[in-house]
């Protein structure tokens, strides 16, 4: 019997026979979609743990007013040690400061001395300087803004304000 | 030498044994798989039992447009997957020895798959357990040595040779069986 090619697609024998059912489909993608539903929960109920169990935001002296420049930026972590943000100085008394991690994929967002806004390389993000909304491209949400208070000459971190 | 299926419809009593212990399956239960097949009755009382012959090179699965007919590696071709059976009959339609049954209650093929939950353990298929003159014999071939016809397993079936897994006992000058339809179409209209 010669070897047609459609006689490949369509073998008799069993275990040369890879041919996927759509029952057999539709039972992988309802595994999928469960795996996935299971996931999104789990990661849902972590944040809302961390939300209501974890305490507030501390206070945090993160520069001292000589230290940044009108129209520069200093890096600082805040709450945690892994939490990187920018804090920039937009005019003499006006201080800013975001989440680094870009709201799209979490690539750390960038400030260019003297721009009016934050800048994703990733994906070409921008967010607005001012209150950190989402300007153009991916990103949806606003950057995570930190809270700031002017005491003396020093520069605190009070809180975090999630979008 | 494997066990081997022998029918040999010379012996054949026309005792349905085989038809209901067929029956009595329980991945079948109630449906026989085995055609007892009355050749003239009219003229004669003689009876054929079929099961499936399990071909080398298996028509229903060649015409079966939903690859639903398979075949595993001891060389039994199974019942259509019901996951993939559309109930067309086109297998009904192919098969040379009218094996695959259609079943309108189901929208299914089913056909005889050797009993394939016994033989794969080591039994013997249930019709051949109970036929009491031996037209269906399943065993060493050697035990089958002293009867005066001979095995074959081919068959020239219009222009096609169809090489079958079961052996059909012929008579000891024949080496293969060659059938035309035409040939009994002929008879059907002598007779009608």
């Amino acid at each position: 019997m010669p070897a047609e090619r459609w006689r490949q697609d369509f073998p008799i024998d069993w275990q040369e026979d890879d041919y996927v059912t759509r029952r057999q489909f539709a039972g992988f993608l309802t595994l999928i979609s469960g795996g996935l539903f299971l996931g999104t929960a789990l990661l849902g109920i972590r944040d809302w743990w961390r939300r209501t169990f974890i305490p507030p935001a501390r206070v945090l002296r993160v520069a001292s007013v000589g230290e940044v420049p009108v129209g520069s930026a200093k890096l600082f972590a805040y709450p945690n040690a892994d939490d990187r943000c920018l804090l920039i100085r937009t005019a003499p008394e006006t201080f800013v400061a975001y989440n680094q991690a870009c709201t799209h994929l979490a690539c750390p967002v960038t400030y260019r001395r003297g721009a009016r806004e934050l800048y994703c390389p990733c994906h070409e993000g921008y967010f607005a300087l001012d209150d950190g909304r989402p300007l153009s491209g991916p990103p949806k949400r606003p950057l995570p803004r930190v809270l700031l208070s002017v005491r003396g000459d020093g520069v605190w971190a009070t809180g975090v304000i999630e979008s | 030498m494997a066990l081997t299926f022998f029918v040999d419809p010379s012996r054949c009593i026309g005792c349905r044994a085989c038809v209901h212990a067929c029956a009595e399956c329980d991945s079948h239960r109630g449906i026989s798989m085995v055609h007892l097949d009355f050749v003239d009755r009219e003229a004669s009382t003689q009876t054929v039992p079929m099961v499936c012959m399990h071909c080398e090179d298996p028509a229903c699965a060649r015409v079966c447009p939903a690859d639903a007919i398979k075949r595993t590696p001891d060389g039994v071709v199974h019942s259509a997957l019901p996951a993939r059976c559309i109930g067309c009959s086109n297998c009904v339609l192919a098969c040379p020895f009218g094996v695959p049954k259609y079943l309108p209650r189901y929208d299914q093929m089913m056909k005889c798959d050797r009993c394939y939950d016994r033989t794969s353990v080591g039994l013997r298929p249930m019709c051949a357990t109970v036929c009491p003159s031996g037209a269906l014999f399943y065993g060493e071939p050697s035990e089958m040595a002293a009867r005066r016809e001979i095995p074959t397993q081919l068959f020239q079936i219009g222009k096609q040779m169809v090489k079958t897994n079961v052996r059909l006992m012929v008579s000891p000058t024949t080496t293969t069986l060659t059938l035309d339809v035409a040939d009994f179409l002929a008879e059907v209209h002598h007779a009608g």
